[in-house]
């Protein structure tokens, strides 16, 4: 897909390649409404924004630096502790987070602190303003291992201490979620990439099309690096182990069509979404913005149970999705090699299973056809393959980390999704995984002299 | 229903709110709407001297997203000539008998001059004169304006002069461009004057661009002080208004005032009376937001007069006057002490900063253990609203190291969060001027102050 410069992108969201119906939901703020916004901020003392945020950005220092007009400052304010501030600005779950702890919240409007953030980081994206500067080299050597949020930040992190750093990617394009897994209506392609650019100016060398085990010997990784940081994210969407799951589409596959190749992406009339968390609700709300007429989300649950937060619940009633709660998919309906139906099973909840939530238990005899041309799942992601291949010792499937990020293979750190056994993985997470862990990176390089 | 009718100096007018000497009041056409509205009076912008305007004229000084918390001018008296302004002057005051029309002056210093434009005020059937001896600026630097005003003796030998010919009510304006405003109110009283207004504009620089380092506002690349008015500058009109009710001279003399400076709300215009106005006048207000707010001003006065049973303007007047006093008449024993009302607080911890950073340390972080903690004692790997919100700590004062310096009471933006409690006395009631009288050596010594307090029981923190 042809991309526009990432300065006309900033000033006008409508000049984007994506289709209409994809392009950035939420416009920039004007100068006047970042101003107004901004004055609105009542500058906690040790704020609860602060506190909320996994990166701990000093919100009320960068916003009152909008409201003087520092936003250079207040773009460094934010770059200092969340590298990857012009990504999360925009995925950020910020109601969950930052706004829902704004003490303004309570009886009145939380600051709209993810779209001030955005205002400053649009600011130096699009007038090119490099706000770091590597420092003297060290000599010493990291090899990262994916180019997500976890392993970009962790890469830049350490390339501004002068380290040099080799990130490794086995897609053509760095940025991970970012760039492949965040729907073009939360983050345009083109702000993933700026940032992949931004840490390849701090002097980190991307390599693309590069994964461990197959063209890249594990064995060399230590050999070669002083220390290696593992950001490899999760795997494929994971089976459901039905009849005619081979008609089912992936979610994230899914995703990603509409992001690169938006024109190619064929979205039926009817289409019924697997699963309810972050991703489903975004699979559900391409269909629907890409022509579906219907799209109905299946799940197994119900709305209290979903992973989804509430206020992407919200929005994706007001698309106009439906959702068919306690539901689990047995078998797709399929002729001529067209999908025609998804045949599920009503489910009763029992008591908590591993997950806390309630089991769910299938109802004898109580099947039903839904009617659907196209099923998309998003039902999670397989564990990360490559713990077995680095013998890293592993927690639930995901890579154990220690306190200091480092596996149980000295030198080898980890983070990102790849360790998120507790808690929901995100991508403000995976920033703050990569900063802490490139923190403990440089203690040990420079206590190993 | 409050009766908002005045009568100041002679002058009537059914309510107490005047357009004051300035851009509002420029012209017939002017005035004429503003009465529309519902305005009681207005001062004629001040007409007298030839004169020649410049661009740009006015700077403003916002702060947040509040614009023009204060403006600042260059603009001379009026540049229209002198017949136009007589002639539209006479037209309003013929088309609205009932309203006040004040004419403002303002010419060089000599008998002559001012006889002759006191009579030829007087010929248009104005209801008054407001002689204008406070403009700050380009008519100051030809002796005129505050030339005047900064120079008791001056005000009083031209007032003189007015008074020798006038048949209307006279105002002295005052300036508030000097150390001690009381001195020319008297001249003004010596000289006969009907009546005293204050407070005219305050010498200002507004700004210096940060872009072109030009002067705010910029003419031709100069630019200089200008008069200062609007919201920020109350405080200082309700202090000099309060300074003559507390004079005896100017007090005794029973002349009213009209007060201004600032009045942008019905709220306002309150306190103005209170402290002692009779009349009111407006500028700033109706230049950011029109002739309109004329009618919040009268109902909203109006209301709050039946609510506290004040039947007449006469009966707000000067009715805060008497608790206005020096700070050797203060008690020292009385004593407040700020408490947060848990319900209510936000947990913005602005007080906690403010007292703790610039006060006297007594607001304390209480986690919900009862413990007292140090700000940010989270672990950088806590997050999330939830964690933010159930683990951040209250704050609470205590009470016991309190000075009741009132800071966070400030500070707090929620209403009625934070409130000042009145406790018993420790000590009986004292003034500083009772301890000098009776007890001199405290007042002299430390040592003296040391067995003072040891005696009294009281704690420096």
């Amino acid at each position: 897909m042809n991309r526009v410069s990432l300065e006309a992108l900033l000033t006008d969201p409508a000049s984007s390649a994506a289709p209409g119906g994809l392009r950035e939901l939420l416009p920039p703020l004007t100068q006047h409404e970042a101003l107004t916004e901004s004055a609105r901020c009542l500058m906690c003392y040790d704020a609860p924004c602060t506190h909320a945020c996994p990166t701990h950005i000093d919100i009320p220092r960068f916003i009152k630096k909008i409201s003087t007009g520092n936003l250079l400052g207040s773009a460094r304010t934010i770059l200092t502790a969340n590298l990857l501030g012009a990504t999360c600005a925009r995925v950020c779950p910020v109601q969950e987070l930052c706004e829902g702890a704004c003490v303004l919240g309570s009886e009145h409007k939380p600051i709209a602190i993810g779209r001030l953030q955005r205002y400053a980081m649009d600011h130096i994206y699009g007038k090119r303003i490099a706000i770091f500067q590597p420092a003297k080299p060290t000599g010493k050597k990291v090899a990262v291992v994916g180019a997500g949020p976890a392993g970009l930040t962790c890469a830049g992190e350490l390339a501004k201490l002068g380290h040099t750093v080799t990130l490794y990617e086995k897609r053509d394009l760095g940025g991970g979620l970012s760039t492949y897994g965040i729907i073009v209506l939360r983050e345009p392609v083109e702000v993933a990439l700026a940032e992949v650019q931004m840490v390849q100016r701090l002097g980190v060398r991307l390599e693309t099309g590069k994964e461990v085990g197959v063209n890249i010997d594990a064995a060399d990784l230590q050999k070669d690096f002083d220390a290696v940081f593992v950001s490899v994210g999760l795997g494929n969407t994971p089976q459901l182990g039905i009849p005619g799951e081979e008609y089912i589409l992936d979610g994230l596959q899914y995703i990603e069509g509409s992001k690169h190749q938006p024109s190619q992406l064929r979205v039926g009339r009817n289409v019924i979404v697997i699963g309810a968390g972050n991703t489903a609700i975004d699979c559900a709300t391409i269909a629907r913005r890409l022509g579906a007429e219907r799209v109905t989300m299946v799940y197994r649950r119900t709305e209290n149970e979903m992973t989804a937060y509430p206020h992407e619940y919200d929005f994706v009633k007001h698309e106009g999705v439906t959702f068919w709660f306690l539901a689990q998919p047995i078998k797709v309906h399929h002729e001529n090699g067209l999908v025609h139906a998804l045949e599920c099973v009503r489910i009763s909840l029992a008591e908590p299973d591993a997950s806390g939530r309630p089991s769910p238990k299938p109802i004898p005899g109580s099947t039903m056809l839904l009617p659907a041309d196209q099923i998309v799942k998003a039902i999670g992601q397989h564990k990360p393959t490559l713990a077995s291949l680095l013998n890293l010792q592993t927690e639930s499937g995901f890579i154990q980390v220690d306190e200091e990020f480092e596996t149980s293979c000295p030198g080898i750190f980890a983070g990102g999704d790849c360790i998120r056994a507790r808690g929901s993985a995100s991508t403000v997470m995976a920033v703050e995984d990569g900063k802490l862990a490139a923190r403990s990176i440089h203690q040990r390089l420079v206590q190993n002299g | 229903m409050a009766d908002l009718s005045i009568n100041f100096a002679g002058i009537r007018s059914p309510n107490p709110f005047w357009l004051a000497s300035a851009p509002p009041a420029n012209s017939g056409a002017q005035v004429h709407r503003a009465f529309e509205a519902g305005w009681g009076g207005a001062v004629w912008k001040t007409i007298g001297a030839p004169v020649l305007n410049v661009s740009n004229r006015y700077g403003a000084w916002h702060h947040g997203s509040q614009k023009m918390l204060a403006i600042n001018n260059v603009e001379l008296i009026s540049d229209r000539p002198l017949e136009i302004n007589l002639r539209e002057i006479a037209e309003v005051k013929r088309a609205w008998p009932d309203r006040a029309v004040l004419v403002s002056a303002m010419v060089e210093s000599k008998p002559e001059t001012w006889h002759d434009i006191i009579h030829r005020i007087q010929d248009t059937g104005a209801d008054g004169i407001e002689l204008n001896y406070g403009c700050p600026h380009g008519m100051s630097e030809r002796g005129m304006g505050s030339a005047v005003g900064q120079v008791p003796e001056y005000c009083e030998q031209i007032t003189r002069w007015v008074m020798e010919v006038a048949k209307i009510p006279v105002i002295v304006k005052l300036t508030p461009n000097i150390s001690d405003i009381v001195m020319p109110a008297r001249a003004a009283v010596a000289a006969g004057a009907n009546a005293i207004s204050l407070i005219n504009t305050l010498n200002s620089i507004i700004g210096v661009d940060l872009d072109t380092l030009e002067i705010s506002p910029n003419i031709g690349g100069r630019g200089g002080h200008g008069g200062y008015a609007g919201p920020a500058v109350k405080p200082i009109a309700l202090n000099m208004l309060a300074a003559l009710g507390r004079d005896s001279v100017v007090h005794g003399s029973g002349l009213p005032i009209s007060g201004m400076g600032g009045i942008t709300t019905w709220r306002d215009a309150a306190e103005f009376l209170l402290l002692g106005a009779s009349s009111l006048q407006v500028c700033t207000a109706v230049m950011h937001y029109g002739f309109r707010i004329i009618e919040d001003l009268c109902d909203g006065l109006s209301n709050w007069m039946d609510e506290k049973g004040f039947p007449s303007i006469g009966d707000v007047v000067s009715k805060s006057l008497y608790r206005v006093s020096d700070f050797k008449d203060f008690d020292l024993s009385f004593k407040a002490v700020a408490r947060i009302d848990q319900e209510k607080c936000i947990r913005c911890d602005l007080c906690y900063v403010a007292c703790n950073d610039t006060a006297h340390q007594c607001i304390d972080l209480i986690d919900a253990q009862g413990n007292v903690v140090q700000p940010r004692s989270y672990s950088e790997r806590d997050n999330g609203k939830a964690e933010a919100i159930s683990t951040r700590p209250k704050v609470v004062v205590r009470e016991d190291d309190c000075v009741g310096c009132r800071l966070c009471y400030n500070v707090c933006p929620v209403d009625n969060c934070i409130q000042m409690v009145e406790l018993p006395p420790d000590q009986p009631s004292v003034t500083w001027d009772e301890i000098s009288r009776t007890q001199r050596p405290v007042t002299e010594s430390w040592s003296e102050m040391e067995h003072y307090r040891q005696k009294h029981n009281i704690h420096i923190h």
